[in-house]
């Protein structure tokens, strides 16, 4: 009869690795959340998360909207890091969710929105002030003259030329990182320059003395201060300030 | 309405608070220029006020702000040039947190002397013998 009191040990074919053991360990998300029907003002937000250590932070985003609190709101598409939707600022620097582990981010995770762009709703911003200056350096090919009949050819050394700025997905941490947007919301940002300077740099591009007219602006590539914030939040490992600092570099020498 | 809010502070690295500091020290540097100029006008205007300003100059915690503009001065100077090189340098911007640590390396190495020696004065005059 003892025996029954103990309790059933779980045999090992049917322990589930997934399932959450009695004394898991928690960490808190603490996320700054703003509903515009509501609220007036910002606030902070916690919500305890069973810790996993190879969960992404955005898991543990979804483990809050799917279990806790369905009004959270962000953004994410792709979860691989290609999309670049859910920037934010994680521990008060600017991340992708997708990208980061919740292992090393401490106990408790302070979660905000990206800086200088109005937020609409929680963790999501309206990124079209962003988008208005990627427009503005006009980040197509531009060529004028006769259509070629075949492929626009380049050696691989005038592909490498622009290669690094190539990479970027238009998350936005790079420009809501820099001190100087925060202050002036119409400087063109690190990613609008990154983006010329995928264009300024290809040896099949006609444009680049439009492009440069542009950056040449006052609110273009001289408001860089070479804070190297920017060059520190590119998921992507773009050296952001290198790209503007050649930019500046051509404007002076005009070469390019 | 759409929101703007500060929230916590951003916390970026090397790059960006030796930019806080050059602009703190820029503004210092202003501030000291400008009084400077109407303490040195003064002489124009009377020689004898200009010599009462000068004594109130020789106070303790003047000198205390004198090795503070020092060291203002010549962080300002020796960041600049590194701000030169992430500029100019093809390699600068790869290079730009060693480069600060020498920058600040060197600055320990010249400010400690400097800070003893204009300091000795105040020093021996008020622990002295
Ligand atoms: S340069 Fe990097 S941080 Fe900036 S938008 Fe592109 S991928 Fe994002
Ligand atoms: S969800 Fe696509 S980049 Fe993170």
């Amino acid at each position: 009869m003892s025996i029954a009191e103990a309790p059933p040990a779980e045999p090992e074919s049917q322990a589930r690795p997934q399932s959450a053991p009695p004394q898991e360990r928690m960490i808190t998300l603490k996320i700054r959340r703003f509903n515009p029907e509501h609220d007036t003002d910002p606030h902070w937000e916690s919500y305890p998360v069973p810790f996993d250590p190879s969960d992404r932070l955005l898991d543990a985003l979804n483990y809050v909207k799917w279990n806790l609190d369905g009004s959270l709101t962000f953004r994410r598409s792709c979860a691989h890091g290609i999309c670049g939707s859910d920037a934010m600022r994680i521990n008060g620097v600017n991340r992708l969710a997708c990208k980061v582990l919740v292992k090393g981010l401490g106990d408790t995770i302070l979660i905000e929105p990206i800086k200088g762009l109005p937020v609409e709703k929680d963790l999501i911003v309206n990124m079209e002030p962003f988008f208005e200056a990627y427009r503005a350096v006009q980040p197509y090919l531009i060529s004028h003259g006769h259509e070629p009949t075949k492929e626009r050819l380049q050696s691989a050394t005038e592909r490498a030329r622009f290669d690094d700025t190539t990479k970027c997905i238009l998350c936005a941490a790079c420009t809501t990182s820099c001190p100087v947007f925060w202050n002036d919301g119409s400087y063109f940002g690190p990613a609008a320059i990154v983006n010329a300077h995928r264009f300024i740099f290809d040896s099949r591009d006609e444009g680049a003395e439009e492009r440069m007219e542009v950056l040449n602006d006052r609110e273009g590539v001289w408001r860089c201060r070479t804070t190297f914030n920017c060059t520190d939040a590119c998921p992507r490992g773009i050296e952001v300030t290198k790209a503007i600092a050649e930019v500046k570099r051509a404007l002076l020498f005009r070469r390019f | 309405m759409a929101k703007m809010p500060a929230g916590t502070l951003y916390r970026g690295r090397e790059g960006m608070w030796s930019w806080v500091a050059h602009r703190i020290t820029g503004v210092l540097i202003f501030f000291f220029l400008f009084a400077h100029v109407l303490d040195t006008a003064l002489v124009r205007v009377s020689p004898n006020t200009y010599d009462k300003v000068l004594d109130l100059y020789k106070n303790p915690l003047i000198n205390v702000m004198e090795v503070a503009l020092v060291g203002g001065v010549l962080f300002h100077a020796l960041n600049g040039l590194r701000i030169t090189l992430v500029d100019f340098w093809a390699k600068g911007t790869r290079h730009q947190r060693a480069m600060l640590w020498i920058e600040l390396a060197v600055f320990v190495v010249l400010m400690v002397p400097a800070a003893f020696f204009m300091l000795e004065h105040t020093f021996s005059r008020y622990f002295g013998s």
